[in-house]
């Protein structure tokens, strides 16, 4: 037990903006975008969140590939809903991390200039058809299990975004899932391509929860701030746990053979996961960085005199309200 | 700190968003968004907002012409209810067990 004087001696430490931040991370309450916070959370946050709205606007891409080719109507429409949710859930996360002092526009620099890191899993190509069912799947699948804890993030704006991201996110999940299935009662050939792509993006998904625990670096402090609340290799086991039944209604295989559960750890045992290919794509020598950063620079700066021209137009239509309205008086 | 929608760096400023569910209900600030005027403000809201149905009207408000309480007065700007228990009901405890009050 901590003695008075040694509680007097922390106690002195600390500024009253710094007391009253620990003792709303102590409550579980949540911090707001006007109060005080320690530079370093304010930091953490603005890289995560803004690697995450990076993630949503990059996501659109390797789906949109698909828009054009999508095998119905019903299917076209469902994927074109998909990315512009998306691109919706980009921009409700740029605009949390605007609230911690940072704008857009750098934000944007940072992303075309390669500054910014997102989601490594968006550098892998789509294919096939049965691509748009994985990456429902497994990939939207995964975001849920990571962002499903983020809702309850001690930086309120983030949990917000969050809150709203995750409600439309089942419906990715979902509508992946269906792809596969249909695919799975389809011909040989059609169940082919599904197991192929379940194979391809099997492993990059269980990736997206970050490294092992003893390896990462910045999880105790996050999960110390109730930004995180489970450890990356909790979320990936959750994640698994939560495939397997699905995997089997739908009759695909997940490509690890030694995926079998433990009755003795209460866990599912798995192989290694290939870490240096994660490094190599992280590192922006995976098989689309390239691709996805150009087409994200060439669209931002193609809509550059759209952007020009809203402002001038909003210009003008100022001016002339102003002009009416000195007309009058 | 600067507060979003006050910097010269952002081309467009920054509105905040208010929904109304539905007829009955007040309009609730759902989040924000940028936008050059208050037409294309309105329709990014319906675009990013309302994509499923869940509001019959939309606000925007220019972020900067919010006026807030400042968070570092917290406890001192709200201290006046602090301590006037009369001013809920629980407080008029004589008359429990008597019927419609």
């Amino acid at each position: 037990m901590t003695s008075p004087a040694d509680l007097s001696a922390v106690e002195r430490e600390r500024t009253p903006e710094e007391a009253q931040f620990d003792d709303l991370i102590a409550a579980d309450s949540r911090i707001e975008p006007r109060d005080w916070m320690p530079d370093a959370y304010r930091k953490t946050l603005i890289r995560q969140i803004s690697q995450h709205a990076h993630s949503e606007i990059i996501g659109m891409q390797p789906e949109s590939n698909w828009i054009t080719r999508a095998p119905s109507l019903k299917r076209k429409a469902i994927l074109m809903a998909k990315v512009q949710d998306e691109a919706g859930h980009g921009l409700y996360l740029y605009s949390a991390a605007q609230t911690l002092g940072i704008t857009r526009d750098e934000m944007m620099a940072q992303l075309i200039e390669g500054r910014a890191r997102y989601s490594s899993i968006f550098n892998y190509p789509t294919p096939t058809w049965a691509d748009m069912g994985a990456i429902g799947w497994l990939v939207d699948g995964a975001a849920i299990c990571n962002q499903v804890p983020l809702c309850r993030a001690s930086y309120g704006p983030y949990g917000r975004a969050m809150v709203r991201i995750c409600k439309e996110e089942s419906f990715h999940q979902r509508q992946g899932f269906e792809i596969l299935l249909e695919l799975m009662q389809g011909t040989d050939e059609q169940r082919q391509m599904a197991q192929d792509a379940v194979n391809r993006w099997y492993w990059p998904a269980l990736q997206m929860f970050g490294p092992p625990d003893d390896q990462s670096p910045n999880s105790a402090q996050s999960m110390a701030w109730n930004i995180k609340r489970f450890s990356n290799d909790e979320l990936r086991q959750r994640f698994v746990g939560m495939l397997v039944p699905q995997a089997e209604v739908m009759g695909v295989t997940l490509p690890d053979p030694a995926l079998k559960w433990n009755d003795e750890t209460g866990r599912y045992d798995m192989s290694e996961i290939d870490w240096t290919e994660f490094e190599e794509v992280l590192a922006g020598r995976g098989p689309a960085n390239a691709e996805r950063i150009r087409r994200r620079r060439e669209a931002h700066e193609e809509g550059a005199w759209v952007r020009e021209a809203a402002a001038e137009y909003a210009r003008k239509q100022a001016e002339r309200q102003l002009a009416a309205s000195g007309a009058v008086a | 700190m600067s507060t979003p929608g006050e910097m010269g760096t952002e081309p467009w400023p920054l509105w905040e968003v208010f929904v109304r569910a539905n007829r009955g209900l007040s309009h609730v600030h759902v989040g924000s968004l940028h936008a050059p005027d208050p037409d294309m403000a309105v329709r990014n809201a319906r675009d990013l907002y309302t994509r499923r149905n869940e509001g019959v009207s939309i606000w925007v408000v220019p972020a900067d012409a919010i006026t807030t309480s400042d968070p570092d007065a917290k406890g001192a700007f709200f201290e006046s209810p602090a301590g006037k228990n009369y001013r809920h009901a629980v407080y008029y405890t004589k008359s429990e067990g008597v019927k419609h009050l």
